[in-house]
């Protein structure tokens, strides 16, 4: 997909902290897929990523790639403090995603005024440092 | 556990400020000398010591400075400051096991002229001190980077859901506001405001949390002394700790609680209450004065009707009524709370409630015999001897 947000060659939102555990999600991001895990054993779907499923404690999980359709289960304006690598206020979001996973992210191509709790939105996604990418979303324009 | 098991009998703190322009082992070590001279014990009775994960004080320097002969029992809680009254529990433990005699609590920071829990910085590890924060590595590349982002999230649904608004959470600062005006050691000592100052403050996450709405960063520190039941008998002032409870439940996180399928409720506050209440038979009525955690005003809410105080969504009316005021039915963060007195991780709380119960507080509640200390996940109800 196409980036939605920062300037060429001046990208300044902050790399994934990269772990063990995490970094199965964040390679698909940086492709520009919504990668979640799906335990190979009972199915359940999860969101942060974990080493082990907490149902059936298999340690085989799949990488589902989600639709990236959900709507806005809370959001924040953030004013104060400020970080340089960011522009204000920063909008943070939880989504509920249609498959029943919640996830943090931001919420752009929006006026802050205008973000409303149950609000439908899509996944896109947003370059950040060293070549990575992170799941946004944007208010939906298209049919789930 | 057996009511009158272990007891706090000594309490001490520092000057609470902007820069202490000491260190922190330094400060520490200040706080539980005048902890010990308080119990009228010395620091060759200590033979425990039991703080946060996240404190940056060692163990070992502390008995380096402190002179303490032999540790015997030593542990940190983690969850930062919603394991604030955990290191209670802890030291409760300690003593009624027989591992230790006599164990000094405490937590020392430069939270305003060092490391600031309001800074937006962008962490590079995905661990905090062992605070339980590794689920905000989830927010780092989204800008959501402070305490009061990653809570006014839940904040925020919070209100939606209940028809919360930022002037409901204001009437409680102006009611934490008043308690500081009159408590000399507050950073806010004699400086009140009106619903007005509050509803003019700086959005910091809108539309949840104003900047009146935010605990203060301050550096200082506080110290308690626990010790049995039996042996407290010795001690001049004694206060019997009737219950400690912890309980961090299945996917509620320590500031980030974003994955729980209702994060307007602290379910952990819920879990907590049912050991403090059913569990010990205590009654929520025999609550004569409540210290609540109040590092953002709606978590004082959420709190409130987590512990069974009032009904899901009905906080706002029970603030409206007073309730939390000297001569409410729950008068609550006598001292100011963390966002009128100061924030030295909920510790301060916890010698406000001792005060209380001493009758030496500078808001003094009239016949205080039972209080209680809840900091969403961890609590203890401590009563007059």
């Amino acid at each position: 997909m196409t980036p939605v947000e920062g300037n060429p060659g001046e990208v300044t939102r902050p790399a994934p902290i990269l772990t063990e555990d995490n970094k199965g999600y964040w390679y698909e991001s940086a492709r520009g897929r919504l990668g979640v895990q799906r335990c190979v054993q009972c199915g359940r779907l999860q969101h942060p990523p974990r080493p082990m499923c907490p149902v059936c404690h298999s340690l085989e999980q799949w990488i589902i790639e989600l639709a990236g359709f959900g709507v806005i289960h809370s959001f924040s304006l953030l004013h104060h403090p400020r970080h340089p690598a960011f522009t204000y206020p920063v909008i943070a979001v939880l989504v509920d995603l249609d498959e029943g996973i919640r996830m943090a992210s931001n919420l752009v191509c929006i006026d802050p005024a205008e973000v409303r709790i149950g609000m439908p939105v899509q996944v896109s996604f947003a370059p950040a440092k060293d070549d990575t990418a992170v799941p946004v979303f944007e208010p939906r324009t298209v049919t789930a | 556990m057996n009511r009158r098991a272990a007891s706090i009998v000594g309490i001490g703190q520092t000057e609470f400020s902007k820069g202490a322009g000491r260190g922190e082992t330094q400060l520490a070590a200040e706080a539980i000398v005048a902890a010990l001279s308080d119990a009228g014990l010395t620091t060759d009775d200590v033979d425990g010591l039991v703080s946060y994960t996240i404190d940056p004080v060692e163990e070992t320097e502390l008995v380096r400075a402190l002179g303490i002969p032999v540790i015997s029992w030593s542990s940190r809680v983690p969850y930062g400051g919603a394991g604030s009254q955990g290191v209670l529990q802890h030291a409760s433990a300690a003593v009624t096991s027989g591992a230790a005699r006599v164990v000094v609590v405490y937590r020392a920071c430069k939270a305003r002229s060092a490391a600031r829990f309001g800074r937006a910085a962008v962490a590079t590890s995905p661990t905090s001190s062992h605070s339980g924060s590794t689920a905000m590595q989830w927010c780092i590349p989204y800008g959501i980077l402070t305490p009061a982002s990653w809570m006014s999230l839940n904040a925020t649904r919070y209100m939606h859901t209940y028809g919360v608004t930022s002037a409901d959470f204001g009437r409680a600062v102006v009611q934490l506001r008043d308690y500081a005006a009159t408590n000399p050691a507050a950073h806010f000592y004699g400086r009140p405001i009106t619903l007005d100052d509050h509803q003019s403050s700086r959005w910091i996450a809108e539309p949840a949390i104003r900047l009146f709405d935010c605990c203060q960063e301050t550096d200082g520190a506080v110290a308690l002394v626990v010790t049995s039941a039996s042996r407290a008998a010795d001690t001049p002032a004694p206060v019997d700790i009737a219950a400690c409870g912890a309980a961090a439940v299945f996917e509620e996180e320590v500031a980030s609680n974003h994955y729980r399928p209702d994060i307007t409720r602290m379910d952990g506050a819920v879990a907590l209450a049912e050991q403090l209440f059913d569990v010990t038979g205590i009654s929520r009525d025999d609550i004569d004065v409540a210290l609540i955690y109040d590092a953002f005003t709606p978590m004082l809410f959420m709190q409130l009707e987590g512990l069974g105080f009032c009904k899901p969504g009905e906080a706002k009316d029970f603030v409206a009524d007073g309730r939390l005021g000297p001569a409410g039915s729950l008068p609550c963060n006598t001292n100011g709370g963390l966002i009128g007195e100061g924030y030295i991780h909920g510790l301060n709380l916890t010698i406000e409630a001792v005060r209380q119960l001493r009758g030496t507080a500078a808001n003094q509640i009239t016949d205080a015999r039972t209080a209680l200390v809840g900091a969403s996940r961890t609590g203890v109800i401590l009563r007059q001897r």
